[in-house]
This record gives structure tokens, C-alpha cells and sequence, in this order.
């Protein structure tokens, strides 16, 4: 399943990722999973949300680059080796994984990562199968 | 003959100009300014023109007192002029060339016939003997040797002085402690920025204790520095660090130095005659008053400079100096009026970083330039806004296209700089002239 994620650029200083919150929480819209990746200068915060296109725009008002992107949500069943699994699907058809995290709310009782991929329409196909 | 380096003190034959008693150092301003004057009408087209316009004639310039009269002399001329506008000697006469390290597009040529030469060592020398310097030093010499006047410039007052040169020219830290180890210098010129980094890299990494060797004179320029700094360089080594001025299209160094009151910078007013003007409206400030340095060059042959605006925002001090000198001094220089900043000893502009940026398709125009000090060393981060799409979900991209910009800029400006993308509208818009630098060091 697609998910989409907002994606906004900050500037590794304090304050900033504050008034991404604060921009996301005036618009009324729920933060279901934040994630920050990070370099000495900046980062880029990733966050699924219960509406994304009014996080984006509340965003963008408040001065924030923000931008919609659509991840993968996989399915992991809860037991060793679930992760690898996967894995092993993705790596032995050449698809790289961008990156990854953990969303915080299971879906149908399983945890569900959301990975990005260059070419998501293959890696859903795959997934899929 | 009386040996005279053998003497106690900051004396030195050639060094007799500094003491005249002002009447009779004003009589030799007057007549030599009074020459160049007429040499610089008769042979540069650039400085006739210039009068011309403002109806001055070489004969209205009887004394010291008319050179306000004069029209001035802006870096944009040298340049305009490239190679050899603003050469009025014979090329026969011509004995040297130096360049400005003027990595905006065209350096600067300058020119010296055999007297500039004499004229410009005797200047270094008299520099050397205010700092203690004599016969018997051993000097090294780690400005850069060549176009830049820095090297030579050091060199050739030394050499008059009677010293034994080390001609080490910058770089290769290494190399430069052994030799001021091995061969026992005792005195050393170079950048301030670049003593501290041999002092650093001396202590920590070949476990030297400076206070152990012989070096007792620091001779210090080509970039602003600090109090601070000189007591860092004090206390960590058994130096007196003494601040040098010059510029290329003047002399090089040598134009005024610091004597051992450590207090203002005495200006060799017999060869380069100093004002302070207003840098807004040009009008000459009466001594005391902050504002830009012009500098006329009094007896040069090969290039005479009429009132030239140095961009350097100091005062004149005209009280009596406690060492004796009655040329006049100026206060340490720690910035200047144009934008042009100095990092590490190499003179930047703006727009070349600009350039650099720009070759870039991604950046935008909204950038500033934040100049820093860490650890008594200068350090440029640019900051700037890309477009929008790079804002993208990648760190990596945004990675590479930060090292992207940081290596086109690194190839105009030549040193090294750190590049920060900001966040969209980080960088505050100006209505007027932007403000494109930040300095933020305290000197």
C-alpha cells in the first residue's frame, strides 16, 4: 500500500523542528509517525500525518519547504527473520532501499514499515506477489 | 666605519628620516609631491585626465598642503588600466612587475625601476629596525614568494638590513618548524593567522616548546588581526609580534610599521604620504578622526599613485610618539570600508563567491557570506538557498549538491570555504544594496 509522507528540509538548529510541529498542529492535523534524518547542518524530517496535504500547505504559510512523498507501507509479520525476508525479495530483484522506518500504529495487528524505493511501482508489484 | 647594528636600540642610519623635525619633513613632502605630481600629469594619461577634468594643473601643487586638490586614485583604475596603464617609467627603467593577488578576473601589475626598488627595501628596512630587527637576525621569510609583493617585499629589507634571509615562502608547515628550529631563526615574517598555526601545530604535534628557541621578532601583516592575537603569540613564544602594513599597489610592505610602543602603526610619510577622508563624500578628516586611508606615493617612478583609496578605515594618531618619531602614526587597521574581506591573507570579494555560486544552476541568488573566527583562524561559511525542487526527500542529494557548490566556489576564490544550504527565505532580504557579509570576527 502507498502511503504519503511529507518531507520538509530544516536547518539542524534549535527551534526549527518546534515550529514544524507547531505549523502542523495550528492546522489541526495529527502527526502519526515523525522521523528525522540528519547531517551536521541539516535534516530532513519525515512524517506521516492524517492529512498530508493540509500539513503540506500549513507548512509552506509558515515558511517550511515541504514536500509530499509517497512511500511504500510493508506489512512485517512479527517474528525473527520477518524483516529479512523482505529483504531478501527486494535486494535479489536490485531495489534499493532509500531508507526506511517504523510507523508507530500497527495495521491489522502487524507492524508496518514505510520504505522508499526510486521506482516504488516495482517494488509494490514485487512486494505484493 | 662605525657599526651601527651594533648599537642598542631602534636605530638605524637609514632610519634618520623618521626623526626630522616635522618643518624639514614637510619641506621634503612638498618637493617631492610637487614632482611625482608632474611626473604622473606628463606620463599617465589616466592621472592627466583626472586633473584635467578638476582644472589642476602639476604647477598648483606647491605644497604638501595642495594635495587635497588632487583627484583620487580607486582600485577600479589599476584595473581598468591592465597590464601597463599606469606605468610612467621607460619599460627600460622597469626592473620588477608584481601583481595583487586580485583573483577578481585581472590582478594588479605594479612596477619598480632600480630607485623604487632601493626606495621600497630602504622602507622595509626602516620597518625592520622599529621592531628590533638588525644584522645578525637570522629571518625567515614564510610570505609566498613571487607576484605577491609579500614575499619579495620582506626579502629584499631584510637582506639590506644585513640579516641572514631564509627565503622559506609559505606552506609546508613541516618544513618551516625545522628550519626555524634547525637553522635558529630568530625572527620570522609571516601571517598572523599562520604563526598561530605553526605555534599549534608545533606544540601538539612535534611536541615543541617555542620558548626554547631562539625567535624573538614576529614581523606580521597582509591581513587584519587582534590585540588577542598578539598575546596569544606573546605568551605562547618568546616573541614581540609586530604588525607591518603595505599594500601592492602602493609599495607592498613596508609602508608603515609599529615601533617598540607597540601602539599605532608610523606611517614612512617621506615616501607615502597619508590622509584620512571621509569614505561617503571623499572630504579630507582632520587627524584624530576615524575614516578611510589614501596613501600618495611620494618618490615612486615606475607607478606613482595619487591619493589612493585603500578601503582601510583607521585614524591618524598625531601626537608625539615616546620612541622619538615624528612621522605620524595611524591606528591598527581591523576593517574595512568596501566589502572586500581578507581571509587568511588572500583578498575575497563577494562577487567571486557569487560567481561560484551562480555556476551552480541549483542556487539561488539569495546568499550571505558569514566570516568567522575559530581559534585565531578565519573561517568563510557561505550560506545559501537552492531552488525548490532540491528540497527534495534526500539527504544524500542535498549532500552532494552542497560539495558541488563548495568546489566551484573553492575554484574561483582559491581557498577554502564552507557551503550551508539554508532553509527558503532564511536569508534576510534587503530592499536597498544587500548585505551580503557577516563579520562576525572580533579583532
Amino acid at each position: 500500500m502507498r502511503l504519503k509522507q511529507i518531507s520538509v528540509f530544516l536547518e539542524n538548529t534549535p527551534g526549527h523542528l518546534e515550529g514544524v510541529c507547531k505549523a502542523v498542529a495550528d492546522a489541526g492535523v495529527n502527526l502519526e509517525t515523525i522521523t528525522i534524518a540528519e547531517t551536521k547542518e541539516y535534516g530532513i524530517v519525515r512524517a506521516v500525518v492524517d492529512n498530508p496535504e493540509k500539513a503540506a500547505e500549513a507548512l509552506k504559510s509558515a515558511g517550511y519547504f515541504a514536500k509530499i512523498v509517497e512511500v511504500l507501507a510493508v506489512e512485517v509479520d512479527d517474528k525473527p527473520g520477518a524483516l529479512l525476508s523482505i529483504l531478501k525479495k527486494t535486494s535479489s530483484a536490485g531495489l534499493n532501499i532509500e531508507y526506511m522506518y517504523a510507523l508507530t500504529r500497527p495495521f491489522r495487528d502487524k507492524p508496518v514499515m514505510a520504505m522508499s524505493f526510486k521506482d516504488i511501482g516495482a517494488a509494490e508489484k514485487l512486494l505484493s506477489e | 666605519m662605525h657599526n651601527w647594528n651594533d648599537i642598542n636600540g631602534d636605530f638605524h642610519p637609514e632610519s634618520a628620516m623618521d626623526f626630522l623635525p616635522r618643518e624639514q619633513l614637510r619641506r621634503i613632502q612638498s618637493q617631492r609631491l610637487s614632482e611625482i605630481v608632474k611626473l604622473a600629469y606628463e606620463r599617465v594619461p589616466l592621472h592627466r585626465g583626472r586633473m584635467d577634468e578638476l582644472g589642476v594643473k602639476p604647477s598648483d601643487i606647491k605644497s604638501i598642503d595642495d594635495i587635497s586638490k588632487l583627484p583620487f586614485t580607486q582600485k577600479s583604475d589599476l584595473r581598468d588600466t591592465y597590464p601597463y596603464g599606469m606605468f610612467a617609467a621607460d619599460p627600460r627603467d622597469i626592473v620588477r612587475l608584481h601583481a595583487s593577488s586580485g583573483t577578481t578576473g585581472k590582478p594588479i601589475v605594479v612596477a619598480y625601476t632600480r630607485e623604487d626598488m632601493e626606495a621600497w627595501s630602504s622602507s622595509v628596512l626602516r620597518c625592520l629596525a622599529m621592531f628590533g630587527v638588525r644584522r645578525g637576525d637570522f629571518m625567515q621569510v614564510c610570505f609566498g614568494y613571487g607576484l605577491f609583493t609579500g614575499g619579495l617585499g620582506l626579502h629584499g629589507g631584510a637582506e639590506r638590513m644585513g640579516c641572514t634571509v631564509i627565503p622559506a615562502s609559505g606552506g609546508n608547515t613541516e618544513r618551516q618548524l625545522m628550519i626555524m628550529r634547525d637553522f635558529g631563526a630568530t625572527a620570522i615574517a609571516c601571517t598572523p593567522s599562520y604563526f598561530i598555526h605553526l605555534v599549534e601545530e608545533g606544540e601538539n604535534k612535534y611536541g615543541m616548546d617555542f620558548k626554547k628557541l631562539p625567535l624573538k621578532i614576529g614581523v606580521f601583516g597582509a591581513e587584519p588581526w587582534s590585540e588577542h592575537m598578539r598575546q596569544f603569540m606573546q605568551k605562547h613564544t618568546n616573541i614581540r609580534a609586530f604588525d607591518i602594513y603595505g599594500l601592492s599597489e602602493i609599495a607592498g610592505p613596508g609602508v608603515g610599521g609599529e615601533c617598540c610602543e607597540q601602539n599605532g602603526l608610523h606611517i614612512l610619510e617621506d615616501n607615502f604620504y597619508p590622509e584620512i577622508v571621509d569614505p561617503e563624500t571623499g572630504e579630507p578628516l582632520p587627524d584624530g578622526q576615524e575614516g578611510e586611508l589614501v596613501l600618495t606615493t611620494l618618490n615612486k617612478r615606475a607607478m606613482p599613485i595619487l591619493r589612493y583609496r585603500t578601503h582601510d578605515i583607521t585614524s591618524i594618531i598625531n601626537m608625539p610618539c615616546p620612541c622619538g618619531r615624528t612621522i605620524r602614526r595611524i591606528r591598527r587597521i581591523g576593517r574595512r570600508s568596501d566589502d572586500m574581506f581578507i581571509i587568511r591573507g588572500v583578498n575575497v570579494f563577494p562577487s567571486q563567491i557569487e560567481v561560484g555560486l551562480m555556476r551552480v544552476e541549483e542556487c539561488t541568488p539569495n546568499y550571505r557570506i558569514i566570516l568567522e573566527r575559530q581559534k585565531d583562524l578565519d573561517t568563510v561559511t557561505v550560506e545559501v538557498e537552492v531552488a525548490e525542487s532540491c528540497y527534495g526527500d534526500s539527504v544524500s542529494q542535498l549532500d552532494a549538491l552542497r560539495k558541488k557548490i563548495q568546489a566551484s566556489i573553492v575554484n574561483i576564490v582559491g581557498i577554502r570555504v564552507e557551503v550551508k544550504i539554508v532553509q527558503p527565505n532564511k536569508i534576510p532580504r534587503s530592499e536597498g544594496k544587500a548585505k551580503r557579509v557577516v563579520d562576525n570576527r572580533k579583532i
